[in-house]
């Protein structure tokens, strides 16, 4: 999944004065060898039934022992996300259904094990973390026959458990947030968080990160009006369709006098719309109740600060401090991006050699798409490129021919490649003459740049950098029409 | 606290659909006078005055009981689904569901 | 002294001296079995060749002046709740119809470790509910000292198992009395440990908070050799205690001297006269041996029932949940999910079970919650609470285990409430977790044995064990 989906972007503001409160349910699962309750494998992408035992299965005298490895993650996570980690039990939460092996799940209800965190996004806004709870996975069904392979009019479903007891973390946002570009940012930075702690691979097309999205308007400083839950969101775009969608339904509903009924509707991406599952009233009474088969889980001070001090530094800290070097704005996507495939600290490399880290900062991003943390050309050799670059040795144009090549090639020494290319930057009385040039060719946009439009200086650079084969300066050739103009 | 010790027909027929029984006419009405008799027996807690007992879910008070995170072999798939009413390719199968999705 | 039939503990000696075989042992067992077996109703199912093959191993192993366990060669019943790999567990109910566990429940490996024979799967209530054992989908179990009467329940195919000399002694399970009444109504001894100290694993789940599985046996020594054998930490349960087990064979001969025994002031009502009467027996032969006698009261005992019952269905319609006819067992076919669900469970449990499944669900619904599971839960503290008070000035407390004697089979099967009843004693002991047995202790009405429980505290086995020991030597 591409970043680009986390950068500002505006979603079209809400008609008459409404405004929209989001909060998210997102489902996680946790990267761990075994499920939360017994020793079968957790792995997804295996043949039906066949990470079973007797717990996963719901057999007859099965009893669930808890994964240490999963609450560790679920401690992990709920530090990233600014929690108090607190002693906490497990409640069966009651229902039938095919998936679910027990007929109840066990999770946490009102002693869950974070509590009250928080996340910031872009522009400072502050996002509540309600809770972030450790539960297991259900089991999963395909639906057969019928018209389209859906639930609705299939023959029969079969069922396989793989999944089912896979540790999950629940973490359910407070309704903080006010429009869907926050929801894209808010999942987007939850991802980032679970991958730098190493708590969830987050893959949202294999299903190990899944969205449930409370939708409600209102106009400002009212009440919360009635909400719906959207199942199914899996994709960080379809969270931000879905919101977009929903609030525009609930709101024509109000204004053409309807009530929104509290239910849980089903987001279909194909259609582009949501619709409904299941109304409140008939929503299941789930008799939650203490699991008798568990005991108290108190990590204790000592744990929790064990695990306090092994957590990384976490995205949000890593961008300010590759802004800070860099000169960037800490919301830009290069720094997102950059942050996101983990080579700020490769940036921080080049400026250590000497090199420019906001030259840096825009070639990694534009270039290293496909290398890891640690790409292939080396941090001197880029921070050689980026001097050459500011020593106007070569033409913005021509470095990144150079960087291509270096990428191409996983390395090499810039000097070389320009000189075997070469490059130089031509010097200022030569891009003059071009320039004069350019000016008595293409008359009408010289007389439009003078009028002001500015849009005009388009073709009178290009006319330049073609006569001058890529050889002059951008920056020159900008500094000059401006200077030519007066 | 006064809560009437009976119960009716039709919270029979409501707790029967939650606990997924069937029940014939005549079992709810059976149920519903059976347990309308344990149910007023029961009332006699109302006597007590619980407001400061703290419930007790559990009789021993261990803590942390955590397994480490190591494999250990799955069932025979087989095995498993010879035992099932029902099965198909590798996977129980089950008749056609009109509710809820996962 | 003396016993109907040869002890575990002489069979287990009298095949490692040699003068027995293990097979030899066993055929005598599947003797009675053939002979009785018909009017008793003791099994679910005999696994003759599993124990013929068993005993064979044990003699081989004999033979070969192998190390034996402690329980080698000794013919051993299992309540049909106890999953035992490859072969049916039903626990007396439709719903499980076909099933065969494919593991065991960890009690069964520990018994298999020390050599037990296992002879068969043993009737039970349905799901282990009731005290009559006449709850089950196969037809009701008698009492081998009065085939008109119950054996008690809901272990009461064990009881009967080991009172008819099938087997020299057998596990139950004990959620509010259903190992201690049956013993008390057959005449044996019968345990219901602390609280995690037997692994449940494996163990197909009742009431998950109070469950526990026990012995029945002719003796204390055999009892607390068995408790030996199966009990200790199990890393399966997270509910297992994680202290070794205390030596139990070891302090029977301690005698009771200067130990506190309490006295209940305030007997529910509802006790035959020669059940209180042995009781007063008990504490005359316990005083004579040396031990004090100290009044105690319960005040919630009398709310006991109401935590039980409210407590143990809620628990029980969690658990019974899961048969579904989704994974194994019966399934009625339907044409959608639900309707399998409802007609499926319709089918497979019997009145009892669906009684407790409703009382259960609704307990814990919306609404009600608060008024019954809620309260059930602060009663369970009362009565818990009671017992701490009582337990500061005694060791150990004695009362009847059963108010009656064996009744006759049908008596109390249309009213659930009275059966209900009949577990005053016992309930208690399931609610603080605590351990309490029954010994068999003369005889009362109708000539049928009368037993007296012996209740302690949550791992006050040895002190448990102690008195039954003096009550065994003074019967
Ligand atoms: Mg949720
Ligand atoms: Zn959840």
């Amino acid at each position: 999944m591409s970043n680009a989906s986390s950068a500002p972007q505006h979603s079209t503001a809400l008609p008459n004065g409404w405004e929209m409160v989001v909060g998210l349910e997102v489902h996680v699962e946790l990267d761990t060898k075994t499920k939360l309750f017994s020793a079968s494998p957790n792995h997804f992408g295996d043949e039906p039934n066949t990470n079973i035992d007797p717990v996963t299965l719901g057999l007859p005298g099965a009893l669930p022992v808890l994964n240490k490895q999963a609450v560790e993650l679920a401690i992990r996570l709920g530090l990233a996300l600014n929690c108090t980690v607190q002693p906490s039990t497990f409640h069966r939460k009651n229902y039938f259904y095919q998936d679910m092996p027990k007929a109840y799940q066990i999770s946490q209800y009102d002693q869950p094990i974070n509590i009250d965190g928080f996340m910031m996004l872009p522009g400072d806004v502050r996002i509540g973390i309600e809770r972030a709870h450790l539960e297991e996975d259900t089991g999963k069904s395909t639906h057969i026959g019928g018209s389209s392979g859906r639930i609705h009019g299939s023959d029969y479903s079969l069922v396989d458990f793989n999944r089912a007891g896979v540790p999950l973390v629940e973490i359910v946002s407070r309704p903080d947030i006010r429009n869907s570009d926050q929801a894209r940012q808010y999942v987007a930075e939850l991802r980032a968080i679970l991958l730098a702690v190493g708590a969830s691979d987050a893959k949202m097309e294999e299903g190990s990160m899944r969205c449930d999205v409370n939708v409600s308007v209102r106009k400002p400083g009212a009440e919360f009006g009635t909400r719906c839950e959207i199942k199914n969101v899996n994709s960080i775009r379809a969270v931000g369709k879905a919101i977009d969608y929903e609030a525009r339904r609930q709101i024509d509903v109000l204004e053409s006098g309807g009530t929104i009924r509290q239910e849980t509707r089903h987001w279909d991406d194909a259609e582009g719309r949501t619709h409904t599952l299941r109304s409140k009233e008939d929503a299941d009474d789930y008799r939650y109740f203490l699991e008798p088969d568990l005991v108290l889980l108190d990590p204790g001070t000592e744990w929790i600060e064990q695990i306090r001090a092994s957590l990384p530094m976490l995205p949000a800290a890593r961008r300010a401090q590759l802004a800070t070097l860099t000169g960037a704005n800490k919301e830009s996507e290069s720094v997102y991006v950059v942050v996101e495939r983990g080579q700020d600290e490769y940036i921080a490399a080049v400026a250590q050699a000497g090199g420019d880290a906001g030259r840096a900062l825009v070639y990694v991003q534009q270039a290293f798409a496909e290398e890891g943390a640690t790409p292939a050309v080396s941090a001197a050799h880029l921070a050689a490129l980026t001097q050459m670059e500011r020593d106007s040795k070569v033409t913005a144009t021509q470095a990144k021919t150079i960087l291509a090549e270096m990428v191409a090639n996983g390395g090499g020494d810039p000097a070389a490649i320009a000189a075997a290319k070469g490059f130089e930057a031509l010097d200022t009385s030569a891009v003059e003459a071009m320039v004069d040039a350019a000016i008595a060719q293409q008359a009408d946009a010289w007389a439009k740049y003078c009028a002001g439009e500015e849009k005009a200086m388009g073709a009178l650079v290009g006319a330049i950098m073609k006569a001058s084969q890529g050889k002059a300066d951008g920056k020159v050739v900008t500094a000059i029409l401006q200077s030519r103009r007066g | 606290m006064a809560t009437p010790h009976s119960i009716s027909i039709e919270t029979v027929a409501k707790v029967a659909n939650l606990a997924r029984l069937n029940l014939t006419p005549q079992e709810m009405a059976t149920m519903a006078e059976q347990l309308s008799g344990m149910l007023e027996h029961f009332g006699g807690i109302d006597k007590l005055d619980l407001s400061a007992v703290v419930p007790m879910a559990q009789a021993v008070p261990l803590k942390n009981v955590l397994r480490e995170d190591v494999v250990m072999p799955s069932l025979d798939r087989d095995e498993v689904l010879a035992s099932a009413p029902d099965a198909h390719d590798g996977r129980f199968r089950v008749p056609p569901s009109a509710g809820q999705e996962s | 002294m003396a016993t109907p039939f040869a002890t575990a503990i002489q069979i287990a000696q009298s095949i490692r001296d040699g003068s027995t075989t293990a097979s030899a042992v066993l055929e005598q067992h599947l003797a009675r079995i053939s002979e009785r077996e018909g009017e008793i109703h003791a099994f679910n199912l005999v696994t003759t060749e599993q124990a013929r093959a068993t005993a064979q191993h044990i003699d081989k192993q004999a033979k070969a002046g192998n190390a034996l366990g402690a329980l080698a060669g000794v013919p051993v019943a299992l309540k049909d709740n106890m999953c035992t790999r490859g072969i049916a567990t039903t626990c007396s109910s439709k719903i499980l119809e076909g099933w065969k566990p494919p593991y065991d429940a960890t009690v069964v490996t520990r018994l298999q470790q020390a050599g037990a024979v296992m002879v068969g799967k043993t009737n039970l209530d349905e799901f282990a509910m009731g005290s009559s054992t006449e709850n089950s989908a196969f037809g009701p179990t008698r009492n081998p000292l009065d085939t008109s009467r119950v054996p008690g329940g809901s272990s009461g195919g064990s009881a009967a198992a080991v009172a008819a000399g099938f087997a020299a002694a057998s596990l139950g399970s004990d959620t509010g009395g259903s190992i201690r009444q049956p013993a008390s109504l057959c005449g044996l001894v019968g345990v219901k440990p602390t609280y995690g100290l037997v692994s449940r694993q494996g163990i197909v789940a009742f009431a998950s908070s109070l469950d526990q599985v026990g012995p029945f046996t002719h003796t204390v020594a055999d009892a607390a050799l068995l408790m030996e054998v199966i009990g200790g930490h199990d890393p399966l349960d997270s509910t297992s205690l994680p202290q070794p087990l205390p030596s139990l064979t070891a302090v029977l001969d301690q005698g009771v001297k200067g130990m506190r025994i309490g006295r209940l002031v305030g007997m529910p009502e509802g006790c035959e006269p020669e059940v209180l009467a042995r009781l007063e027996a008990a504490f005359a032969a316990l005083q004579q041996a040396g031990a004090t006698i100290v009044d105690i009261t319960l005040p919630s005992l009398e709310f006991g029932i109401t935590a039980y019952y409210l407590i143990a269905p809620a628990e029980a319609s969690s658990n019974l949940a899961r048969y579904d006819g989704v994974r194994y067992g019966l399934r009625v076919d339907s044409p959608d999910l639900n309707s399998m669900y409802g007609a499926t469970r319709a089918a497979g449990f019997g009145a009892e079970v669906k009684r407790r499944i409703m009382l259960g669900t609704y307990a814990l619904s919306a609404g009600y919650f608060d008024a019954y599971y809620g309260k059930a839960l602060k009663v369970r503290r009362l009565i818990s609470d009671d017992f701490a008070t009582a337990y500061s000035s005694c060791d150990v407390i004695l009362t009847p285990t059963s108010p009656t004697v064996a009744f006759p089979i049908g008596e109390k099967a249309d009213d659930p409430l009275t059966m209900y009843l009949c577990d005053v004693f016992t309930i208690p002991t399931n609610l603080a977790g605590h351990c309490a047995m029954s010994v068999p202790f003369g005889t009362g009405a109708h000539n049928m044995p009368v037993g007296v429980q012996v209740l302690a505290p949550a791992l006050g086995e040895q002190a448990m064990f102690r008195v039954a020991a003096q009550l065994e030597r003074a019967s």
